[in-house]
């Protein structure tokens, strides 16, 4: 693994509103290295969009209490001020997101908004903006782009509006781009279009990709590294082969077993996983998920309940946040005395 | 486009055959007897019969109808011989209370009121929008609360009684200005400033603190919307992102609210001319049913039905302008 491009080291994003402090990120790490994919998985309320919205520097420091360190190549944006990471949005790292009808300005033609984020960064006529929307409209696979750049939003299809999205995103070639649920507001058939163009894409680019979902199946198809998100923490983070093949967290190991799979008894009863996602305002004790393990009894006394585990290594670049692991650890280390 | 103006015309035109249908007849329903109250002095059951033939009272509700709308575009004589009244198309009516034509005394009206709306209308719209676009950019800070308090307080206290409080202070009391005698712009624009200024002013603080309001509750849904945040997202300054991201989706509304809001005020506002004397459209309505005139009603009426409506169709287009998803194809 190279030198990480993106490092994030101990974010902490917590909103006050009237019914208390909300924890909705509490204590989130992980890397990812130039041109690689990592995606990021959990359920709603996990943390996973205020992360990727802290990264780009799009929660308002008025309403959130951001702390911890996001470091882009080598800087870190939390510590720029509000003009300095404006500059860096857009350019270098770029976002798309869930739903492209309400992403897009319903008022403005297609061609206007893409023009838009290219002159915003880059000294250019308004007819070399416009020629470069066109081919950035051509390269996510839009047909008759000239035509096309005059629509309005909803003109176009779901599909459609997603790809201008993704043109809009790339238009200034940055060299991050963070998708929160691309695929999530899309029809079935297109989801796999555009998690196909996304692929190509990044081939294409080289651009570093945070993807944020929660179907594994996109995880499986795109992501290089996976990092598991309960709670507002990371609990588990390693390769794809690793927290497919080797899931060391038991919530981990519980979102594989909720998924159906082509290759298992057809007659095998989906495993949920029982109870619902954590109060962000009211965390439970120890482990955050220890009220939904299946896990608890073979870790010894109560410590899932009194104590938080850290987040410790498996095996080489892969970690998680369970207790089991630190009692594996501590068995390897007591059997080999 | 044109075809989809051309549809809204010929609807409008149909909304206002049927309204002064309804007009007249609401009208020709109430129980005084136009006859008598046109008499005068000297009044004997003959010239009652004699000036009911003369104002066609004596024909069918339809048939009176039919005078009343040809005489718009033909014109019309009331009675025959040498007493026989002509009033030239177009043609709303006459008045047996002023001996004029209607439609003279409603344009002779009309540019007080017309005044009066405009200069409010301009206040108000810039106050309450801007107003209404500080306070949601400062939303939960103290300056949103002033605003939202000081806007909720002249909502709620009549026109009337801020025209009252007004006029006491400052014309009585500190004598700033002298008593409002209403002139026409042409004719003394600084007299006519000096008398406009006040019911400007007490006219629009209402209407600035609705539309103080409605701005605001219009600007903060809109900056909660998926598309500011993208605008973020490209790095857009925020002078962009608001100014031209969010005011443009903001405001949209506003524009069927203010649009309409001018056509009412165009019909008049009665308490405020009758406070400040102005003789505008407002005051000829209440003189008009204080010393009953039944045409002159039937006029402003329908001239005020007819703003709402003309103002109804004016803002349907301006919004498929503004906004391209209710443009037709």
């Amino acid at each position: 693994m190279s030198a990480p491009f993106l490092e994030v080291n101990d974010l902490r994003v917590s909103f006050r509103t009237e019914d208390g402090v909300v924890r909705a990120v509490d204590g989130s790490s992980f890397n990812v290295a130039q041109g690689e994919t990592l995606a990021i998985v959990g359920e709603s309320g996990s943390g996973k969009s205020v992360t990727a919205q802290a990264i780009m520097g799009l929660l308002s420091r008025r309403s959130a209490d951001i702390s911890g360190q996001v470091v882009l190549d080598g800087s870190d944006l939390l510590a720029l001020d509000d003009d300095e990471i404006r500059r860096l949005r857009g350019a270098r790292m770029a976002m798309i997101f869930q739903d492209p009808l309400s992403s897009l300005h319903p008022f403005y033609r297609i061609g206007d908004q893409l023009t838009e984020a290219v002159r915003v960064h880059r000294k250019v006529s308004r007819k070399e903006a416009r020629n470069r929307a066109i081919d950035g409209l051509r390269r996510v696979g839009i047909p008759a782009p000239e035509q096309r750049i005059d629509d309005y939003p909803h003109q176009l299809s779901g599909g459609m509006r997603q790809r201008v999205m993704i043109a809009m995103a790339l238009i200034n070639e940055p060299q991050l781009l963070i998708a929160d649920e691309p695929t999530t507001a899309l029809d079935v058939t297109v989801q796999a279009q555009i998690t196909e163009l996304m692929v190509e894409l990044q081939k294409q680019t080289g651009t570093t990709l945070i993807i944020i979902t929660h179907d594994l199946g996109v995880v499986a198809d795109m992501a290089d590294h996976v990092c598991v998100m309960y709670g507002g923490r990371v609990v588990e983070y390693g390769s794809i082969d690793d927290v497919y093949y080797r899931p060391a967290m038991p919530y981990t190991q519980g979102l594989l077993a909720s998924v159906p799979r082509l290759d298992s008894d057809r007659n095998a009863r989906l495993d949920p996983i029982p109870g619902n996602p954590p109060s962000l305002i009211n965390l439970p004790s120890g482990c955050v998920f220890h009220p939904r393990c299946g896990r608890r009894d073979e870790v010894r006394g109560d410590l899932c309940v009194t104590t938080e585990p850290e987040l410790l290594e498996v095996a080489a670049g892969h970690t998680a946040r369970c207790h089991l692991t630190a009692q594996v650890h501590a068995e390897e280390v007591f059997g080999a005395r | 486009m044109s075809a989809f103006v051309v549809r809204r015309v010929l609807i409008m035109l149909l909304m206002l055959l049927l309204l002064s249908f309804a007009v007249f007849f609401l009208f020709s329903i109430l129980p005084a007897d136009v006859a008598r109250l046109t008499c005068g002095k000297i009044c004997t059951d003959q010239t009652i019969e004699l000036n009911r033939a003369r104002l066609g009272l004596d024909k069918s509700i339809f048939e009176q109808y039919w005078l009343f709308l040809s005489a718009i575009f033909v014109g019309r004589t009331y009675g025959v011989g040498e007493g026989a009244l002509v009033c030239e198309a177009p043609c709303l009516g006459w008045s047996f209370t002023k001996s004029e034509p209607v439609l003279e005394l409603i344009l002779d009206r009309l540019p007080a009121t017309v005044f009066l709306a405009l200069g409010a209308f301009v206040i108000f719209l810039i106050g309450g929008v801007g107003l209404g676009v500080y306070s949601a950019l400062r939303r939960g800070r103290w300056q949103d609360k002033a605003i939202t308090g000081v806007s909720l307080i002249g909502y709620s206290l009549p026109s009337f009684f801020i025209g009252l409080v007004v006029i006491f202070f400052v014309i009585i009391r500190w004598q700033l200005l002298p008593f409002p005698d209403y002139v026409n712009p042409w004719e003394d624009p600084v007299q006519f400033l000096q008398t406009m200024i006040l019911p400007w002013i007490v006219l629009a603080v209402l209407y600035a603190a609705f539309y103080t309001r409605l701005t605001r509750s219009q600007m903060l849904e809109t900056l909660s919307e998926d598309f500011i945040r993208t605008a973020r997202a490209k790095g857009l300054k925020e002078r962009v992102v608001i100014g031209k991201h969010a005011l443009r989706a903001g405001l949209t509304p506003i524009v069927t609210a203010a649009g309409l809001d001018l056509a009412g005020l165009l019909g008049g506002a009665i308490i405020l001319e009758t406070i400040f004397s102005l003789p505008g459209l407002g005051s000829l309505a209440i003189s008009s049913v204080l010393n009953p005139d039944q045409s002159i009603l039937v006029g402003i009426t329908l001239i005020t039905a007819t703003f709402i409506i003309v103002a109804n169709l004016i803002v349907d287009i301006l919004y498929a302008f503004i906004d391209p998803r209710v443009r037709p194809t």
